[in-house]
């Protein structure tokens, strides 16, 4: 009989149990999670996606999965490669696109079932083509940009007698211009004589041409868009008109507090940087121009990219949220607000927002700059060896800088050692 | 209270289960990557395609990275270091060790902590502290030169020629306290009566140190050389994190360890850096053998 009872109770119990389950189905049941790996800003802005994206999908929890920049683009090449712990989402910095979009890790999005060639007239042209490969495959969406622009301060510039126009007219011009600030102020024109040859050598690419490698894997330093870009940089440092300081290093936010600094060679997020925290106290004295010889080019920005071997399942739901993320103008609007994330998605572009004022440039409406800067940039195919490319170039442009060597000389040893990785 | 009979283990086995953990741990992050990175030298790999895209390729990663200049600029600057470092390391460890061992009786343990602090704080910290040492126009270093002797500031992390100088101090700094343990264990060991001995026959301090000290530590000078060889060779925290990962102006203070991973992750080539690490290993068992045939005395034995 005892057992009687015990078994008795027992069943009552499971049975209870059974019950219970069934009865919470929408809470205990094993909710799907959707899971987006992404680096701080980008993270912020995903996380705050969620209440949106819950009240679309309910049932659909969205884990953000946060990393340091490098350590995620690291973390995101171990995954690729072993596929494991892949998100379902992955954010991409543009300077990575390159590196990610070469390889077979990630879905082509222009194919069925994301056909991404009909929204393509909805995003900044250039932004949408730097994630095609060579394949023609598109291997990520794009969500905020980065166009180019030259900040100055406004009262160094006035004491100087230099009016904008004439610092923006040509890259000369604004080399000479530093000359008459640098007399009249004593102040450097720019952080890095580096600076200068980073932009100028994209000045004059031909669509199609790659920074420093044509489509055939050709190297291009020894153009003359390279022997110009080194010996504008020459002229910079031989009349000590750059503070030798690496961005983002305690110097170089040192000299901008100090008002050393006259001008900046940057994106336009870097206006929302200088103001929280690089140089606060020098709110209201800076202004945005575009960049000398109306040169266009974009620094950074960021991409969500689906892995190829993650869940087929979730495949749906990543994709929705990329849209949401992407192509929903109320998130890009917020993203921009917040983080100022420069919107990808053109369909925010003629919001009244962009006539709005900003404190730290002395109210002027510089958005409206920026737009018609991000129309004009053009996409850049990107080699396989363009990191490295980067690193060889800088350093020679060092050789010239700090040990006089010869341009021509610098260029070609730069050729020399990139020929040999060109077909790696 | 006995086991159940599953749990039990026989004899036969129990040396094998429980030596296990180590040896599953040692296969797993010991001689799977070992295995791997030998495998992954003969081929080439774009690493976001998957495992399954790596190709045959033979010999080809090696013969690059022999006619790549910057291994060899690596290479050379890891022995720069390597020597600027390792050098002075016993050169001082061996007379402070002697100093110590005489000098201090009660506050022994004390001053050796105090030596041998740097080897176990976390290198991160170490090189955070130092870049702000080191630091142009608001570094401590450069506020101390500008004092005692005046002139420009100096750019230690800026420019090519001051940077490696910068880091094998730290690593001289960093590592000294850590030979000078090793010395003083040797000390301990020397009998006391072979100085009473020498005394006797008036023997001074000099002589006794260069006639019994230095003769009786010879084994472990040996010892303390060859970690000296092989840790100077594998060089990568302190050089990695004071240049921000890359090696800093002209590739000046990029060692071999901090290229071989700057190969994979940032130049996404794995199949070359892989070959360069087993180029790294010759150099290091080359340069080990080396040191081994130096030490070994004319009987042959170390």
């Amino acid at each position: 009989m005892q057992t009687g009872h015990l078994s008795g109770r027992f069943r009552r119990r499971s049975l209870l149990a059974a019950t219970a389950a069934m009865a919470l189905p929408t809470r205990s049941n094993p909710r799907q999670v959707l899971t987006v790996a992404a680096f701080p800003l980008v993270d912020e802005i995903v996380r705050s996606a969620a209440p949106r994206w819950r009240s679309l999908y309910p049932d659909v929890e969205l884990r953000v999965l946060s990393r340091q920049y490098a350590d995620h683009h690291t973390a995101m090449t171990t995954a690729l490669s072993t596929a494991v712990g892949l998100p379902d989402v992955m954010a991409l910095e543009a300077s990575y696109m390159g590196r990610f979009s070469l390889g077979r890790g990630l879905d082509d999005l222009m194919a069925p079932p994301y056909s991404a060639a009909a929204v393509r007239s909805q995003f900044v042209p250039y932004a949408f083509d730097q994630a095609l490969n060579r394949r023609g495959e598109l291997v990520a969406l794009p969500t905020d940009i980065g166009p180019g622009t030259l900040l100055y301060r406004h009262d160094l510039l006035a004491r100087a007698g230099v009016a904008e126009s004439e610092l923006t007219e040509s890259w000369e011009s604004y080399v000479r211009c530093g000359l008459r600030l640098k007399a009249a102020t004593g102040t450097y024109l720019v952080s890095n004589a580096q600076l200068v040859k980073d932009i100028v050598i994209r000045n004059g690419l031909a669509k199609g041409e790659g920074l420093y490698f044509d489509s055939d894997g050709n190297v291009r330093v020894r153009t003359p868009r390279f022997v110009r870009a080194f010996e504008l940089a020459r002229e910079v440092r031989r009349h000590r008109l750059d503070a030798r300081v690496a961005t983002w290093s305690n110097e170089w936010a040192e000299a901008f507090r100090r008002g050393q600094l006259a001008t900046e060679l940057s994106g336009a997020w870097m206006v929302g940087q200088m103001a929280n925290w690089v140089a606060p106290g020098t709110r209201g004295q800076w202004r945005a121009a575009h960049l000398p010889g109306r040169t266009y080019v974009g620094y950074g920005g960021t991409y969500y990219a689906l892995p190829r071997r993650a869940d087929p399942q979730r495949k749906a739901l990543a994709w929705a949220l990329v849209k949401l993320l992407t192509l929903d103008a109320g998130m890009q609007f917020a993203a921009f607000k917040s983080q100022d994330a420069f919107p990808a998605l053109l369909a925010t572009h003629d919001d009244p927002f962009f006539n709005e004022p900003l404190p730290f440039l002395g109210g002027q409406g510089a958005r409206t700059l920026w737009r018609e800067a991000a129309r004009q940039i053009t996409a850049t195919p990107v080699h396989k060896q363009n990191n490295f490319a980067d690193e060889v170039v800088g350093t020679e442009l060092d050789n010239v800088l700090d040990h006089h060597k010869p341009i021509a000389q610098a260029l070609a040893d730069a050729e020399r050692l990139l020929v040999r990785r060109a077909k790696r | 209270m006995r086991l159940p009979s599953f749990l039990q283990l026989s004899p036969r086995w129990a040396p094998y289960v429980l030596i296990s953990p180590f040896l599953v741990l040692f296969a797993v992050f010991g001689v799977f990557p070992l295995c791997f990175s030998l495998y992954l030298a003969f081929q080439s790999w774009e690493p976001t395609s998957g495992l399954g895209a790596m190709e045959f390729v033979g010999l080809d990663n090696f013969v690059f990275a022999l006619g790549d200049e910057w291994f060899w600029k690596s290479l050379k600057n890891t022995l720069w270091l390597a020597l600027a470092a390792g050098v002075p390391q016993h050169l001082v460890a061996i007379p402070l060790a002697a100093f110590i061992h005489h000098a201090f009786v009660r506050s022994r343990d004390v001053v050796i902590g105090a030596y041998f602090l740097p080897y176990i704080t976390s290198t991160v910290a170490i090189a955070i502290m130092f870049s702000s040492l080191f630091s142009t126009d608001y570094g401590l270093i450069n506020a101390a030169l500008g004092a005692w002797f005046g002139g420009e500031h100096v750019d230690w992390l800026g420019k090519a020629a001051n940077i490696k100088p910068a880091i094998a101090f730290i690593v001289f700094w960093r590592y000294l306290g850590f030979n000078v343990v090793l010395y003083l264990a040797a000390l301990q060991t020397i009998p006391k009566d072979l100085y009473e001995a020498a005394t006797l026959d008036g023997a001074g301090r000099f002589k006794q140190f260069w006639f019994i000290t230095l003769p009786s530590l010879k084994p472990m000078v040996f010892f303390g050389v060859t970690l000296s060889v092989i840790g100077g060779l594998q060089l990568f925290e302190e050089p990695f994190i004071l240049t921000g990962g890359k090696g800093g102006p002209d590739q000046a203070a990029m060692t071999s360890a901090v290229y071989l991973y700057r190969m994979a992750f940032d130049f996404n080539d794995f199949g070359g850096a892989s070959a360069m690490s087993w180029l790294l290993f010759a150099v290091v068992a080359l340069l080990t053998w080396l040191t081994n045939r130096a030490f070994r005395d004319k009987r042959g034995a170390a």
